[in-house]
C-alpha cells in the first residue's frame, strides 16, 4: 500500500464553499499610469522589427502575391490588439506593497504572481533605470533574497516614490542581522 | 575519509613541510611524483612539437629529454611556488610564479571541506582538499583547491576548519569503528573529542539496484560516440571485422522484427552492466557518519574516494527521490537539501547524495535519521483535489494528441512510415497512465516543522524543507489556473533546488498552508474580515 496520499475532503470542501477562508487581497499600491506607456512602448518595438521587416520583404520580393500583404495584416492586428491590451491589463495586475515586516509584489497579466517575502530576508535592494524608463521618468525596484527564485521586482515606478522605497528597504534591511539564508 | 594507509602514517604526518615564521606550508612532496602525470594533458601539444622537432633533425631522444625535462621542472614550480596557511581567521592559498595570487577564505565562510584521492593520490597516500564556501553559482572560483596533503593532513584540515566550533571537554565514548583501514585521524590536534555514528553503509545486496539507475546510458552513448569517430577519423570498414561482419549477417538473416529484438536486449544488457559497474565504482565503500561536531560525513568510491562533509546547520531539509524504473523494483535515493549546495545532474547528485539507489525503506529511514524526525518522510500527504487531477489530464492528453497528428500529417504528406503512426497511437494510453500517476503522487503537508511536497511521475520525489529555511512565497496563476481557481505556491529557499513547489492547490489552501508554515507573514496581506468588501476585485483571483 502506497500511503502518499489521502484525499482530503476538507480542504477540497472549504474551496467549494468560498469566503470562509481567509483571502489573500492584493497589494495595495499601482505603479505609476505612466507605465502604461512604458510597456505599450517596450512591446512596440519588437512588433515594429518584425512589421518592417515584413514590409521589406514585401517590398522586395514584389511578386504580387497576396498572401504576403494577408500575414502583414494579421501581423500588424496582432500588434495593435497586443499593444492596446496588454499594457492597460498589466497596469491593472502590477501593484505592490511594503510593510515593515514583509514585501509583497503582484506581476503579470495574463499569467499572474504575487511575490512575499520578510523584510528580514532581504539580501540587496537594487534600483535600476534603463534609457526607455528614463523617457517616461520611471524607475523599477528589485529586492533579492537569498534565493536564486525568489527576487521581486516592481516595474514602473515613478522616480520619487522608487527612491522613497529604496531608502525604506535600505534602512529596514539594514537593521536586520544574520546571513539571511 | 580516505581509507589509503598511508606508507608512512606515523605520528608526524609524513613529510609535511614545517611551516616557516608566518605559517606558510608547502604541500605534500610526494605531489612532485603526481605533478608530471597531471600536468601531461596540459604539456602534450608543446610535447607533440618537440616530438616532431626532434624527429625530424634525427635527434629524438635529446628533444624528448627536454620535453621530460620540461614536465618535470612546471611540476617542481608549481609545488615550490605553492603554499598555504591556516590562521585562527583564515585559510589562504598563495601560488603562482609571475603573476602571485593570493586566495583568501575567512573561516566562519567554509561552508564543505571535500576530500577526493583518484588513483594515483591513493597510491602515494596523499588527498586534494576543496574548501568550498558554499558560493554554488561560482564554486570554481570561490573555492580553494589543495591538490596535495598528506591523506592524514587532509582529514586533520577538514576537522580542523569544520568541526572547531564544536564544544570542548565533550567525552569520546563511542567513538565508532575507527574508520576502515584506521585513517590517522589521532595524529591531528583535534580540537575536540569527535564522536561520530554511522546512519548508513552501503550494504552489497543493494547493487541490485545499479542496473536500474540507468547511468550506464550516458556510458554507452559516450562509448558509441567514441566508436563511431575511431570509425570515421581511421577511415576503417566496419565490414573488415569478422566479428562485426557475423553479427550484421546473422542480423540480416534473422528477420526484421527479431533483429529488433535482438539489437534492444544487447543494448538493455549493455546498460545494465555499464549502470551496475557505474554503481560500484562510485558507491562502493559508501558511508553515511554524523559527527558530533555538526556535520555529515560521505564516504564512497571504489577508485577514486571521495569524502563529502555537510554542516548540519546548512541543513534545510532532506528529498527522497525515486525515478520510474527505480521506484518499479521499489528502489529511492535520499538527496540533501543543503543551502550552499547545488543538486546535481545525473546520479551523482553532486555533494548532496546522502544515499545511492537502495530499498526504499533504507532511504526513508536515512532520511528521517539525518532530519531527525520520521513523520515528514512518512506521514501521508493532503491530495490537491480534483481540479489539480483535471488540470494534470488537460495538459498531458493535449500534447499526446497534437503529437499523434502531426506524425498522421507527416504521414500523409512526407511519406513517413506507417508504423510511426501506429505506434503514435500508443501516446494518448500513456498519456492517461502518466497524468494518473502524476496526480496520484501529488501531495503536500504542513507539520511542526517541515513542509512536505511531493510530486513527479518520471521522478517521483518528496521534499522536505524546514519551515524556518523558507524565505518566501511565490503564488503564481496561469490564466487557465486563475480560470479554475488554483494557485501554484512556491516556497522559496536558499537551499537545494531554490523552490519548492506545491502544485495547483486551491487559493485557500495555499494561503492555510503559507500562513501555517511562516505565521504571521502573510497575516497583514489577508482580506478584511466579511461585510467590508475590498475596494477593488482581486485580479489575481479566479473570479469568474
Amino acid at each position: 500500500v502506497d500511503g502518499r496520499t489521502v484525499p482530503d475532503s476538507e480542504a477540497s470542501g472549504a474551496a467549494l464553499r468560498g469566503g470562509t477562508a481567509p483571502e489573500l487581497r492584493p497589494p495595495r499600491y499601482r505603479v505609476s499610469t505612466k507605465a502604461i506607456w512604458y510597456w505599450t512602448a517596450r512591446a512596440s518595438f519588437g512588433w515594429l522589427v518584425l512589421l518592417v521587416g515584413q514590409v521589406i520583404w514585401l517590398v522586395a520580393a514584389h511578386d504580387g502575391q497576396a498572401w504576403h500583404g494577408i500575414v502583414l495584416a494579421i501581423t500588424a492586428v496582432l500588434a495593435l490588439a497586443h499593444l492596446i491590451v496588454m499594457p492597460r491589463w498589466r497596469y491593472r495586475v502590477h501593484r505592490w506593497e511594503a510593510t515593515p515586516e514583509a514585501m509583497y509584489t503582484q506581476s503579470g497579466w495574463f499569467n499572474q504572481e504575487r511575490r512575499i517575502a520578510p523584510i528580514s530576508r532581504i539580501q540587496t535592494v537594487d534600483s535600476e533605470r534603463g534609457p526607455l524608463e528614463q523617457v517616461f521618468g520611471l524607475s523599477n525596484v528589485t529586492v533579492t533574497t537569498a534565493s536564486a527564485a525568489g527576487p521581486l521586482r516592481i516595474n514602473g515606478l515613478d522616480r520619487d516614490t522608487a527612491q522613497r522605497l529604496l531608502d525604506d528597504l535600505t534602512v529596514a534591511a539594514q537593521a536586520m542581522r544574520g546571513d539571511a539564508t | 575519509m580516505t581509507a589509503t594507509p598511508s606508507p608512512a602514517g606515523t605520528a608526524e604526518p609524513a613529510g609535511s613541510t614545517p611551516p616557516d615564521s608566518a605559517g606558510w606550508r608547502r604541500l605534500n612532496p610526494r605531489m612532485l611524483l603526481l605533478y608530471p602525470v597531471q600536468e601531461l594533458p596540459r604539456a602534450l601539444p608543446a610535447l607533440f612539437g618537440l616530438l616532431i622537432a626532434g624527429s625530424s633533425r634525427g635527434n629524438g631522444q635529446a628533444w624528448s629529454f627536454v620535453g621530460v625535462a620540461i614536465v618535470v621542472g612546471l611540476g617542481v614550480m608549481r609545488w615550490l611556488t605553492t603554499s598555504y596557511r591556516i590562521t585562527p581567521d583564515q585559510v589562504q592559498v598563495r601560488r603562482g610564479l609571475l603573476r602571485r595570487q593570493v586566495l583568501t577564505v575567512p573561516r566562519d565562510r567554509v561552508r564543505t571541506v571535500d576530500v577526493t584521492a583518484h588513483v594515483l593520490h591513493r597510491l602515494l597516500g596523499l588527498a586534494r582538499v576543496n574548501v568550498g564556501t558554499g558560493q554554488s553559482d561560482r564554486e570554481r572560483e570561490s573555492g580553494i583547491r589543495l591538490d596535495g596533503l598528506s591523506a592524514e593532513q587532509a582529514d586533520g584540515l577538514r576537522e580542523e576548519l569544520l568541526h572547531r566550533r564544536a564544544r570542548p571537554g565533550r567525552p569520546a565514548t563511542d567513538r565508532t569503528a575507527a574508520a576502515p583501514a584506521g585513517a590517522a585521524t589521532a595524529t591531528v590536534p583535534a580540537p575536540a573529542a569527535v564522536v561520530e555514528r554511522e546512519l548508513a553503509r552501503l550494504d552489497p545486496a543493494w547493487i541490485r539496484f545499479g542496473p536500474f539507475t540507468l547511468s550506464g546510458l550516458v556510458t554507452l552513448g559516450l562509448l558509441a560516440g567514441f566508436l563511431s569517430q575511431l570509425v570515421d577519423e581511421a577511415h576503417l570498414d566496419p565490414s573488415r571485422f569478422g566479428l562485426v561482419r557475423t553479427v550484421v549477417d546473422q542480423l540480416a538473416a534473422a528477420g526484421l522484427w527479431l533483429a529488433i529484438l535482438e539489437v534492444v536486449a544487447a543494448a538493455v544488457l549493455v546498460v545494465a552492466v555499464a549502470s551496475t559497474f557505474g554503481y560500484v565504482l562510485a558507491f562502493w565503500g559508501f558511508r553515511l557518519v554524523r559527527h558530533s561536531g555538526g556535520t555529515l560525513q560521505v564516504t564512497r568510491g571504489l577508485v577514486t574516494m571521495r569524502a563529502t562533509t555537510i554542516e548540519e546547520r546548512r541543513l534545510r531539509g532532506v528529498e527522497v527521490s525515486e525515478p520510474l524504473l527505480l521506484r518499479a523494483v521499489g528502489g529511492a535515493r535520499c538527496i540533501a537539501i543543503a543551502t550552499g549546495l547545488r543538486v546535481g545532474r545525473g546520479a551523482e547528485r553532486g555533494g548532496t547524495m546522502l544515499l545511492p539507489s537502495a530499498p526504499r525503506a533504507e532511504a526513508q529511514r536515512v532520511a528521517a535519521a539525518v532530519l531527525g524526525r520520521r513523520e515528514p518522510v512518512i506521514v501521508p500527504l493532503r491530495a490537491h483535489g480534483p481540479v489539480a487531477r483535471r488540470r494534470r489530464y488537460t495538459r498531458a492528453l493535449p500534447i499526446c494528441a497534437l503529437l499523434a497528428a502531426a506524425a498522421a500529417a507527416l504521414w500523409w504528406w512526407a511519406g513517413l512510415p506507417a508504423w510511426v503512426v501506429v505506434a503514435s497511437l500508443a501516446l494518448p494510453p500513456l498519456g492517461v497512465l502518466a497524468a494518473a500517476d502524476r496526480y496520484r503522487n501529488l501531495g503536500h503537508e504542513v507539520l511542526d516543522r517541515d513542509l512536505v511536497s511531493a510530486w513527479g511521475s518520471l521522478v517521483r520525489r518528496r521534499n522536505v524543507l524546514a519551515r524556518d529555511g523558507i524565505i518566501g512565497w511565490n503564488l503564481r496563476q496561469s490564466f487557465f489556473q486563475r480560470r479554475a481557481g488554483v494557485v501554484t505556491l512556491t516556497a522559496t529557499t536558499a537551499a537545494g533546488r531554490q523552490s519548492y513547489r506545491v502544485q495547483d492547490v486551491t487559493a485557500a489552501e495555499a494561503v492555510r498552508v503559507a500562513g501555517e508554515a511562516l505565521p504571521g507573514l502573510l497575516t497583514p496581506f489577508l482580506a478584511e474580515p466579511a461585510g467590508e468588501r475590498p475596494v477593488r476585485k482581486a485580479p489575481i483571483r479566479g473570479e469568474r
